[in-house]
């Protein structure tokens, strides 16, 4: 299922900047060319996708610095589907 | 037997505005007869503003638990779209409202939307959206205002300009720098050190009570943050920006509708030499192009809407397009609706000169027409290199 969920967060990740190249485990913000937009679209993508929603605290950087990462979120919410919309 | 009632006298009762139809029979009664005055007056009255509560106009989308209608993204664009056509000025309050309003919806605590969200749907509390620096407009990375983390809360300090509503608002949505990154703040306008200057020299959208407003030593709650704070709050400005667009591609859409409308009238009455304005072929050009984009605009605008209510991404773009195309064709059929109306273009007694100014505005704000393009091409790079 996470693994799923790494590659359909990474082929999100590739169409939105399809001239680089990305694995799960790379930190897409140190690429530099990551903004707030993208940011945004990227919440936006997940919570559509994974049927989830995330708020407060969760929107820290660090849950989304990898696909890898981003994949764990999801697990967390779909494991425990009362915490989705803390 | 009871005295006759005089139906003169009564108020007429003021329906809920749930749809197009709706909106658009609220529009025509209560905002389009007076439009023209309000541009002039420089404002619009208190009462218009107590009617749009009356109607539900001015946060339909909240949930039925926070005073809302829950009302979809499609409808509400509809709805927006027929307040710009009757009034931009009106509809830029509803914009500021609606971006206030929307933010704390999406990233605001259980707490914070209790203290706010009804006030909000009523219009008992109006909101504004302070952004615009004089020194960063665009290069929203560029603005000076900040907050600064204290033992109670926050401090903020910094100018804001062009402020639509600015000198009505009863809460500002400020946009300040926390450290490196950029942080929203619901800031009440009696805070001791608001400073609010009316500004009352301005092209278009004039009766929207513009003001520059100055913060200076306010201290806020730590409730005032709203949505994360760290390099993920510059995505609160990105969403709040997205539904601002959409609310202006929707004024803009009804600035065509209005063009149109006019110089259907105009031209089907007015005679030049014996002939109908109306029967001639250059004119007849000038409509069609107008029936043509308002309705390519409507529908970007409606996809921009229903890709919103399914939560896809795709939905940014779709707007920043939705905003660039309504936005230029506004422009251009206003300017061509000043020219149907000939001198009678350019007075009080018809609205085409009214909606002319107005449209200026909308290639202006909330991500001016340059930036759309800039976007817009990124997009298309993006599409050449995904083949
Ligand atoms: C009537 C009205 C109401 C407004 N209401 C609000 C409000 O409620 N809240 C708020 O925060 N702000 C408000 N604004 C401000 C508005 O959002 C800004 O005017 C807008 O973002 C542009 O910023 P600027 O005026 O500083 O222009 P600048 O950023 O100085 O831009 C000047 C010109 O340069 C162009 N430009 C900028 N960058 C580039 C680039 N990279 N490449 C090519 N061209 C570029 C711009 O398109 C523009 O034509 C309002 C403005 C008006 C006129």
């Amino acid at each position: 299922m996470s693994q799923n969920v790494e590659e359909q967060v990474l082929d999100f990740v590739r169409g939105r900047f399809p001239q680089e190249r990305f694995d799960a485990d790379q930190d897409i913000f140190q690429l530099g060319f990551v903004n707030s937009l993208f940011a945004l679209e990227l919440v936006m993508f997940i919570e559509k996708t994974f049927a989830i929603t995330i708020r407060g605290e969760e929107l820290q950087i660090d849950n989304f610095r990898t696909a890898t990462a981003m994949a764990a979120l999801v697990a967390r919410h779909q494991q425990a589907p009362a915490a989705s919309g803390a | 037997m009871a005295a006759p009632v005089m139906l003169g006298e009564l108020a007429e009762p003021i329906l809920p505005v749930t749809d197009r139809a709706s909106a658009r029979a609220f529009v025509d009664d209560h905002i389009v007869p007076y439009a023209n005055a309000w541009e002039q007056a420089a404002c619009v009255p208190e009462h218009t503003l107590e009617l749009m509560g009356e109607a539900g106009l001015w946060a339909p989308f909240l949930p039925v638990d926070e005073g809302g209608a829950g009302m979809d993204m499609v409808t509400l664009g509809a709805v927006h779209e027929e307040v710009g056509r009757g009034c931009s000025s009106v509809r830029s309050l509803l914009t500021v409202h609606t971006m206030l309003s929307w933010t704390l919806q999406r990233w605001g605590t259980p707490e914070q939307r209790d203290r706010w969200a009804k006030d909000l749907a009523t219009g008992r509390v109006l909101g504004a959206f302070c952004l615009t620096e004089p020194g960063a407009g665009s290069d929203a990375a560029g603005i000076a205002t900040t907050a600064t983390r204290t033992a109670d809360g926050w401090v903020l300090n910094g100018v804001k300009k062009w402020i639509t509503g600015g000198q009505r608002a009863d809460l500002y949505l400020v946009f300040a720098r926390v450290g490196s990154s950029i942080g929203a703040f619901l800031v009440p306008r009696e805070s001791p050190g608001v400073h609010v200057t009316p500004i009352t020299e301005i092209l278009g959208t004039r009766a929207s009570m513009l003001a520059e407003v100055r913060f200076d030593h306010v201290l806020a709650g730590p409730d005032a943050l709203l949505g994360p704070s760290g390099f993920t709050a510059g995505m609160v400005l990105s969403g709040t920006l997205d539904l601002g667009r959409y609310s202006v591609a929707a004024g803009s859409v009804g600035i065509i509708q209005a063009c149109l409308e006019a110089c259907g009238a105009y031209a089907t009455a007015r005679e030049i030499g014996g002939t109908r304005l109306g029967g001639l072929q250059l004119i007849r050009a000038k409509l069609s192009d107008m029936v043509t984009d308002v309705r390519a605009a409507r529908l970007l605008l409606s996809e921009a809407g229903r890709l919103k209510d399914a939560g896809d991404a795709a939905t940014i773009m779709a707007t920043w397009v939705a905003k660039y195309f309504a936005s230029t064709a506004a422009a251009r059929h206003a300017s061509e609706a000043v020219q149907i109306h000939g001198a009678n273009g350019f007075g009080g007694d018809y609205p085409v000169a009214r909606l002319y100014r107005d449209a200026k505005v909308m290639e202006v704000i909330e991500g001016s027409n340059e930036i759309q393009r800039i976007t817009i091409a990124d997009e298309a790079f993006r599409e050449a290199l995904r083949q």
